[in-house]
């Protein structure tokens, strides 16, 4: 019997394979099975929690630092809910950004103003703008969705020993600030190790690298270093992501307006 | 002269032991885990013109004021002891100088429950120009005109987070007064609104207890929220009288009210419509009042890093002109948010009285000049003809002011 069905395996292996490289998968095809095994792959989390350090800095080397701490957490057919609470400079303490974020609809997001204790429901369609002043738009922060994008496969590099899917993804946001994006996406990561943005006349206008990969629950893989150069402007912008704490059991109430007030 | 409050103790015999004994218990009870911060700054203002009032102080004057912070969590983050104090020392203005306890709270969160007791503050509405459904916090007057700066209010705050929104019971046994410039201040009533003299129509004063009902939600795009708040007003009415030497004064006199309010933003793409309106009811008068407009954020260009958003909103108030403020106004804003590693912000605001021609208009800027160092920069300028016309009280006192604050 055993050996039956290693010789039913070969064979279908040997009939079935050619079959599907004859059905030929189109460029297109490819990139949006590639993004839908990334997406789905990097599902399954719950929560996290993680301190984040972002270092400006401009031509003449100048730096601006911010902290943060950002709670997330998974919700089944929807996009993730978020907080980004601020910690410093001290002018910005304890501001602090709720963000429901949609596949299909645009996000939900408040604002929480803690010196005036003030909630203000924020629109979220000005995504292309920099998220504090450095060279992340909010729309490179947002959680990865795959209907936010079309795709398209273009190659296959090694760098570094290890294999990489080269594929172009253009927005379907139409306030996007991108034309496209080309991300290199590791094939054991299930993660972009590098991502090229190109603006609104297609010029290339930054470039993400993300280092410092470690692996979370035997199985995820995130970096710990991410770093935007701006290539029209010579700046850049290093975000550190510290301290990932996995699986807190937080609940919806944890993100909600009302869990606004208690995070500082 | 000097206010028997013991919320808001006068500068300086009463304000340097009350603090030293406050800053010394937290200090000794959480030295080991101390996580002080909060900010300090000093603020410059200049006038253009001369006061009204020959009272009132010359053209400059020089204020610092400090804002420590200490916080403490524990319970896994659910239960925390919060601590805000305030304190302003003013060149010529001694109602200026004061001291307050913003927030000293301990709050615990369970399931679906909040409980929050101690003084603290608390922010309903949506508008920009007026904030009619924000009852819980008296005002902060004589540290800034703008009425964002509250007192802290001692309360009693359970909320219950259900799927279906957030209710919010408040009570407050303790009521606090409006603190108003003294008779050398600038940018005050005309006369000077007496701090020696206040008036309640309830027998039990400020130890009348207040309640307050509050729902919250959103909707898809819709936020809401409906209020109710029963016990003194926060805003007096002020009475013409005058003092033991015969000089003429305001005096404040705090009516009991019944409160009803709704507050309603919707968010669309690039417009944000907002409404609020009261409905209030005392012994002497009803009425209703009510303000809504919109702020519309330009589309983004792709190019420009800068965002730029109109304001407009109208303001009416069913007493017409025997309102003090917003009878039928009407505002115009521009804000202008760079988005540089600066923060800086500009926001030009001008508010006409459509019933007497009074104005105000404003410039405020903001910007982050070093790690933990900000400087503000504000310029007013108020126009009313005649007595009684809002702006007239203060059309002499058209001004910039400058702030530099540090954070620590």
């Amino acid at each position: 019997m055993k050996k039956i069905s290693c010789e039913f395996l070969l064979l279908s292996a040997l009939f079935v394979f050619p079959v599907m490289s004859t059905y030929a998968e189109s460029p297109e095809e490819k990139g949006l099975r590639l993004t839908v095994a990334e997406n789905t792959f990097n599902k399954g989390w719950q929560d996290f929690k993680a301190n984040l350090t972002l270092t400006l800095r401009n031509k003449q080397g100048e730096e601006n630092i911010f902290t943060m701490r950002m709670l997330t957490k998974e919700v089944e057919a929807d996009g993730d809910k978020s907080i980004i609470v601020f910690d410093s400079p001290g002018d910005i303490r304890g501001t602090a950004l709720l963000s429901h974020t949609h596949t299909l609809s645009a996000d939900d997001q408040w604002l929480y103003l803690s010196s005036i204790k003030r909630i203000k429901r924020i629109s979220s369609n000005n995504k292309s703008g920099p998220f504090l002043g450095s060279e992340f738009a909010y729309e490179d922060l947002t959680s990865p969705e795959t209907e936010k994008y079309t795709y398209r496969w273009l190659r296959e590099e090694v760098v570094d020993g290890r294999t990489l899917d080269v594929i172009e993804q253009f927005p379907s946001y139409k306030y996007s600030g991108y034309t496209r994006l080309v991300k290199w996406l590791d094939q054991d990561y299930k993660q972009p190790v590098k991502v090229e943005f190109y603006d609104r006349k297609d010029r290339h206008l930054k470039t993400l690298a993300s280092t410092e990969f470690v692996e979370y629950l035997d199985k995820y893989w995130y970096p710990s270093m991410m770093f935007m150069t701006n290539h029209q402007t010579g700046k850049n912008t290093q975000l550190e992501w510290q301290n990932y704490q996995f699986k807190n059991g937080f609940t919806d109430n944890d993100f909600n307006r009302n869990a606004l007030k208690r995070l500082r | 002269m000097i206010s028997i409050n013991p919320l808001s103790l006068h500068l300086f015999g009463n304000l340097a032991r009350q603090a030293v004994l406050c800053v010394g218990c937290v200090l000794f009870s959480h030295a080991l885990f101390a996580a002080w911060e909060g900010q300090v700054g000093g603020e410059g203002r200049f006038y253009f013109e001369d006061p009204l009032d020959a009272k009132q102080h010359t053209n400059e004057n020089l204020s610092f004021y400090v804002q420590p912070e200490y916080r403490h969590r524990w319970n896994g983050g659910k239960s925390s002891f919060t601590f805000v104090g305030f304190g302003r020392l003013d060149q010529n203005d001694e109602e200026r100088s004061h001291v307050d306890i913003r927030e000293l709270s301990w709050d615990t969160s369970y399931d679906n429950w909040d409980v929050r007791i101690g003084l603290r503050k608390v922010f309903w509405g949506v508008t920009e120009f007026q904030h009619l459904v924000d009852i819980i916090n008296q005002t902060d007057l004589v540290d800034n005109i703008d009425t964002e700066d509250k007192l802290g209010q001692p309360m009693i705050n359970v909320a219950a987070v259900q799927d279906w929104g957030t209710v919010d019971f408040f009570v407050m046994p303790y009521f606090r007064e409006r603190n108003y410039a003294g008779v050398k201040g600038r940018l005050r009533n005309q006369p000077f609104v007496s701090d020696s003299e206040v008036r309640y129509e309830s027998d039990d004063e400020e130890k009348h207890v207040d309640y307050a009902l509050r729902y919250s939600h959103y909707f898809g795009d819709w936020d809401v929220g409906l209020s109710y708040f029963k016990g003194t007003d926060r805003s007096p009415d002020l009475i013409d009288d005058v003092d033991a030497n015969n000089q003429p004064i305001s005096v404040a006199y705090y009516e009991l009210i019944d409160q009803i309010g709704v507050d309603l933003q919707v968010t669309k793409e690039h417009v944000l419509w907002k409404l609020e309106g009261i409905y209030r009811d005392s012994a002497v008068e009803s009425y209703t009042a009510a303000g809504g407009g919109f702020e519309y954020t330009l589309p983004d260009n792709g190019s420009s890093t800068m965002d730029v958003s109109l304001l407009s909103e109208y303001h009416a108030d069913s007493r017409g002109e025997n309102s003090r403020t917003f009878d039928q106004d009407i505002g115009f804003g521009v804000r202008f948010g760079l988005h540089d590693a600066k923060s800086t912000a500009i926001l030009m605001g001008f508010v006409y009285d459509l019933n007497n021609n009074g104005y105000i208009f404003s410039i405020e800027s903001s910007q982050r000049i070093a790690d933990n160092w900000t400087l503000v920069f504000d310029a007013r300028f108020f126009e009313g003809q005649r007595v009684g016309d809002s702006g007239y009280d203060v059309s002499q006192d058209d001004h910039i002011e400058i702030t530099l604050s540090h954070y620590f």
